[in-house]
């Protein structure tokens, strides 16, 4: 048995839970370390799983109803006097629907609010495309001063929004709705913009965000009957991105797959790619959306059907493996 | 006790000020900032208690907040003749590497400005969140803010309107500049903005009315609004105003909303506004 299986091994599971349960228990302990959090909600109250913070901070809490235009200027507001606002209803809402008001209110007057957007990507499933946003990496990666993290399990959503309760400054907190296996510590420390090495290799490096870690991990059973070793490296914050880690990973292995629930344009892909054209630049492949809308169906169904799995990531490692 | 005809003085060199920051550097909105020069004069000289040594978390001090940025020169020249910053860099006024931009911004840290504005329809909402801040930290002091009555068409306002209500946020002061004009035309041809009073009353908020340009009525209405605070209601103060006031040929129309005066044009209003503190 190779020392790469041995590895694999670490990252089995004993249960599954969502990411957004992550946030909300998140949400709570950063409460009760910090009198001046406060949380916001669009009537999304049990998606966010914000129940637990309002049980015991109701005061605290701030029910807005379906206004996340006047959710947002209400956050960026309560900073003025030292509140640190978590807002909360899905990606699609926290984002588009809010664009200016992010971007004058909070981005460019750099005001401490937490966006914090749950049911982000395909993985929303039947509520379809209207719901499914595929494009807010891209969007609150391009407002400069803007921290964006898209943590991949329930353990690592709890660390981040403990990290950036501390943190000064915007962020956008990523997550989802589906239960996705709890494969990272419970106790981690997660630090803002250091990307996390799930497993090391020689062949390729694979850069991944958010539900695709663990597709990545996954694709590894296959990858080895294949002999290829494959390095992995979790990129939970994509802005500000790690550089150092995908450079360095990027010069042992001179090849790259990215992945991500998320549009091939504008995302966490495109962000690799703008490093590697500057400094190193080596053939790169994307597990990514391509250039489309979701649709409905179920979860695991429609990451089958965008290719946004472990079986696509195998394919375009021995893709990119032949342009090397 | 207030002396109103200092604070006209005042706000006759405000109006100098605005008209000669806005001619120099051949851009800016002089229409709305002369309708509420009286407004904001009356504010910063008489009843906000506030502190020009700045701190943007205003602890113990009252908070105003501009949401209808574009008026930035009146606000410009008010921060600077209370104290916030030299009235020399008015002279900045939207040239590069200014800290007075084009419309607020906290980007280059001017002192006053606590967050930016001028894509419309988003301060109720800021100010909301500062009042209830305010509550939160057990600080009795209010948030005042002003709005176009143009912007009014942006529908967070309403989204706002609807939550200051049910949440009775009732340490805040609005204020909408009733001037009736937007670039495009008179706002009764543009899209009517209809009863505001009854508008506002619907939402339910507790409304004055003001005539901005009065100085005497404006003192009067800010601390008839004062009286009103911590009944459950939040205030709002329908301010009728002239754009353009005090500048006999830029008085009354949309003309004047975002176009500078030339230097002829500049003589002329001039003559009408004689300097009563040193000019920038």
């Amino acid at each position: 048995m190779s020392a790469e299986t041995i590895e694999t091994k670490r990252f089995t599971y004993s249960e599954k839970k969502d990411t957004r349960s992550g946030f909300g228990a998140g949400l709570l302990e950063a409460g009760k370390r910090n009198p001046n959090v406060v949380a916001l909600c669009a009537d999304l109250i049990g998606s966010l799983k914000m129940n637990d913070f309002i049980k015991a901070f109701p005061e605290r809490f701030v029910q807005i109803g379906i206004a996340e235009a006047n959710m947002m200027g209400i956050a960026a507001g309560m900073t003025i006097g030292g509140k640190i606002p978590f807002t909360g209803t899905f990606a699609n809402f926290s984002t588009g629907r809010v664009y200016d008001q992010i971007r004058q209110s909070i981005a460019y007057s750099g005001k401490n609010v937490k966006i914090c957007a749950s049911h982000a990507g395909l993985t929303l499933g039947e509520d379809g495309a209207t719901h499914q946003i595929l494009e807010d990496i891209g969007m609150m990666k391009m407002l400069p001063g803007m921290t964006v993290i898209n943590p991949c399990d329930y353990n690592q959503t709890k660390a981040a929004t403990l990290a950036i309760a501390d943190f000064v400054g915007p962020v956008y907190l990523r997550f989802g709705r589906p239960v996705v296996p709890v494969f990272t510590d419970a106790d981690q420390r997660f630090e803002i913009g250091k990307a996390w090495k799930v497993k090391d290799g020689r062949d390729v490096s694979i850069f991944a965000t958010g539900h695709l870690v663990w597709e990545a991990i996954q694709a590894l059973d296959e990858l080895e009957r294949l002999g290829i070793d494959a390095e992995i490296i979790n990129i939970h914050t994509i802005k500000p991105l790690d550089e150092h880690a995908v450079l360095t990973s990027v010069e042992k292995t001179r090849c790259v797959v990215s992945a991500e629930e998320h549009n091939r344009i504008g995302g966490l892909g495109d962000s690799i790619a703008q490093l590697l054209i500057k400094h190193r630049p080596v053939p790169m492949e994307y597990v990514a959306v391509d250039d489309s809308f979701g649709e409905s169906g179920k979860p695991d169904q429609l990451m089958k059907k965008y290719k946004l799995d472990a079986a696509n990531i195998v394919l375009q490692v021995q893709k990119v493996l032949k342009r090397k | 006790m207030v002396d109103i005809n200092e604070l006209k003085m005042i706000a006759t060199q405000v109006r100098r000020d605005i008209v000669r920051m806005v001619h120099k550097c051949q851009s800016g909105h002089p229409g709305g900032s002369l309708g509420c020069t009286d407004f904001l004069v009356a504010l910063y000289f008489h009843h906000l208690k506030h502190d020009p040594g700045f701190n943007i978390d205003g602890p113990g001090e009252d908070l105003f907040f501009l949401s209808n940025g574009h008026i930035s020169p009146v606000w410009y020249s008010v921060l600077a003749r209370s104290g916030y910053f030299d009235v020399k860099e008015l002279g900045t006024f939207r040239t590069l590497n200014s800290r007075l931009q084009g419309h607020p911004a906290t980007h280059e840290k001017l002192p006053g400005i606590r967050i930016a504005s001028g894509s419309l329809g988003q301060g109720l909402s800021v100010a909301i969140g500062a009042a209830l801040s305010k509550k939160l930290n057990g600080d009795k002091h209010t948030i005042f803010s002003l709005h176009g009555d143009g912007e009014l068409q942006e529908g967070q306002i309403w989204e706002a309107a609807m939550f200051a209500a049910h949440n009775k946020v009732d340490n805040l002061i609005s204020t909408i500049d009733v001037n009736g004009q937007q670039i495009d035309g008179p706002t009764d041809r543009v899209l009517s903005l209809g009863n505001l009073r009854a508008k506002w009353e619907a939402f339910g908020w507790d409304v004055l009315a003001m005539h901005g340009n009065e100085m005497e009525d404006v003192l009067r209405v800010l601390e008839e609004a004062k009286q009103r605070l911590g009944k459950g209601k939040p205030v709002m103060i329908l301010m009728k105003t002239n754009m353009g006031h005090g500048v006999d040929f830029m008085m009354g129309s949309h003309h004047w909303h975002g176009i500078a005066p030339n230097d002829e044009q500049l003589q002329n209003a001039l003559l009408q506004l004689h300097s009563t503190l040193k000019d920038f």
